[in-house]
């Protein structure tokens, strides 16, 4: 009987938090055609968000796209097929690769230290502070991170596709003997602009969504404690990868399927 | 109402109660204008609590707090923001932003809210600045500082827009005995020379008694004492004496409720 009752319980508590993350959702939405008249602070965020997350999602995509490179020949040489290399490393970066870890890395180097920053402000009585100084903080620190991120987001996946496919060009033609020539035609010829690159770019804007919308949430309902904020960090990185890889499934069965 | 009412801040029948806790049971305040008023009381009888209700942070569960004449509960989030816009609040930690400098800290609510031209944003944080002495530390970041100077900083910020009453929340915890003597002077001289009413929450009787114009005591949800700090001193009840004078037991025990102790002591393990 304990069981089901702290089953229960727990699911009572899933929900509410759920139904709280909506509401703030809507409340920093709403906040968010205010930031018109404030492009410094979005310009700001932006820095901290997007552009300091810049080197992890470069050298992580030149890595992944190296591995893509490597993988993809060992298997298309089997098959007399080593052309289409370009053709396999682009199409994996921009469908799935590039999205999708750009996403989970995003979440890790982003995401948290949105958590731990507005939890901390809100532990330091920070975010009181604002309330009591008639600045309400979801326009003036929440909404800012949020369209930030969203913003960031297809950028950086986008920057990681493009890195990748030139690690890809590195190992297939710099190493492994590619024609230089092939791989870039077969991938111009095969990778269609609407079907292919765009949809990638969609996806991208619904995980930058998703991830910052966690972060930002998880930092303002964190327990005002230094663990409490640490919990919340926690929470935001395991929650924000579990529902960009659920919810790529979904894309990718939507889109392509 | 405004004007001709002495009191700027009134309570009636305050009760507030935190999940199945009752933080505070049909309290009645009235603070007068232009004077400074003590609220005392043990750790934990809710003295910060009683500062968000005033400042509308949590809503009462019951009662009324009205505050120059506008009940605050009641009152739209607009109306809200424009009555906070008049109120100053020191918190305990000084909340100032760590990503600003001392200067920004200061100029953040004329920025979000004056909408003057930046020089003159600039000469008035000076001035607030000059105030409680801290010019030459404009440009230091919030990490620098010291407690005492964070909290004087936080009093420059909560005077910026020349707000009509100030909320003290524990001034004095946690300070040295010089940046408390600079703080029981700023708060005193504040008062006087800029016309403010203040509330200052805190258990440090000496101080509180220095700068006080009326005091109440709080207990268990209660307005347990009320008079000026000297009737107080000499108070009927003898909870409000030990509470003032500080003695270690009294109708509040030293002890935490416990079983017997010689029982325990002999009862082998029963404990683990």
């Amino acid at each position: 009987m304990n069981t089901f009752q702290q089953l229960g319980r727990y699911a009572l508590t899933s929900f509410q938090r759920l139904g709280r993350a909506n509401l703030f959702l809507l409340v920093v939405l709403a906040g968010i055609p205010g930031l018109a008249m404030r492009v410094r602070l979005v310009v700001q965020q932006i820095f901290s968000v997007g552009v300091l997350s810049l080197v992890i999602i470069v050298v992580a995509g030149l890595f992944v796209g190296m591995v893509l490179g490597l993988q993809g020949y060992n298997i298309l040489v089997d098959f007399g097929a080593e052309q289409s290399l370009g053709l396999m490393v682009a199409m994996s970066l921009v469908r799935e690769m590039g999205p999708v870890v750009a996403a989970l890395l995003f979440a890790g180097r982003a995401g948290s230290a949105l958590t731990a920053e507005i939890g901390l402000m809100k532990a330091t009585e920070q975010l009181s502070g604002m309330e009591m100084m008639a600045v309400d903080p979801l326009k003036r620190v929440v909404a800012p991170r949020f369209v930030a991120g969203v913003l960031s987001m297809p950028l950086l996946a986008a920057i990681f596709s493009a890195v990748g496919v030139m690690g890809g060009f590195f190992v297939g033609v710099g190493l492994l003997g590619v024609d230089a020539g092939a791989f870039w035609s077969q991938m111009q010829s095969g990778v269609d602009f609407h079907e292919d690159v765009m949809n990638g770019v969609i996806k991208s804007i619904a995980f930058g969504v998703v991830v910052t919308w966690i972060a930002v949430f998880e930092g303002y309902d964190a327990v005002p404690t230094s663990e409490g904020v640490s919990n919340a960090t926690t929470r935001t990185v395991i929650n924000s990868s579990l529902a960009v890889l659920g919810l790529n499934f979904v894309l990718t069965a939507l889109m392509f399927g | 109402m405004t004007g001709t009412n002495n009191n700027l801040v009134e309570a009636r029948g305050l009760t507030f109660q935190f999940g199945s806790r009752t933080i505070f049971d049909g309290i009645d305040l009235d603070l007068q204008r232009g004077k400074v008023t003590a609220i005392m009381g043990p750790s934990g009888t809710g003295k910060t609590t009683l500062l968000r209700l005033i400042g509308g942070q949590i809503r009462p569960t019951a009662g009324t707090i009205h505050v120059d004449g506008q009940n605050v509960p009641g009152l739209s989030r607009r109306d809200l923001f424009e009555l906070r816009k008049r109120m100053g609040m020191l918190f305990q930690s000084g909340a100032l932003l760590t990503d600003l400098s001392v200067f920004d800290n200061i100029a953040f609510p004329l920025r979000e809210h004056s909408g003057l031209p930046e020089t003159m944003v600039r000469d008035l944080v000076l001035m607030k600045l000059e105030a409680v002495g801290l010019r030459g530390a404009q440009r230091l970041m919030p990490g620098e500082l010291s407690g005492g100077m964070a909290r004087r900083v936080a009093l420059a910020r909560a005077i910026a827009l020349d707000p009509m009453m100030i909320m003290y929340d524990e001034p004095f915890t946690g300070q040295d005995p010089i940046s408390m003597g600079v703080l029981v002077k700023l708060i005193r001289d504040l008062n006087k020379v800029l016309g403010l009413t203040s509330i200052i929450v805190s258990h440090d009787v000496a101080e509180a008694s220095a700068i006080a114009d009326y005091i109440y005591v709080l207990s268990q949800g209660k307005v347990v004492g009320q008079g000026a700090p000297d009737e107080l001193h000499n108070s009927d009840s003898e909870w409000v004496r030990q509470f003032m004078q500080g003695t270690p037991d009294g109708p509040v025990p030293f002890h935490y409720p416990a079983g017997d102790y010689a029982e325990e002591l002999l009862s082998p393990g029963a404990g683990r």
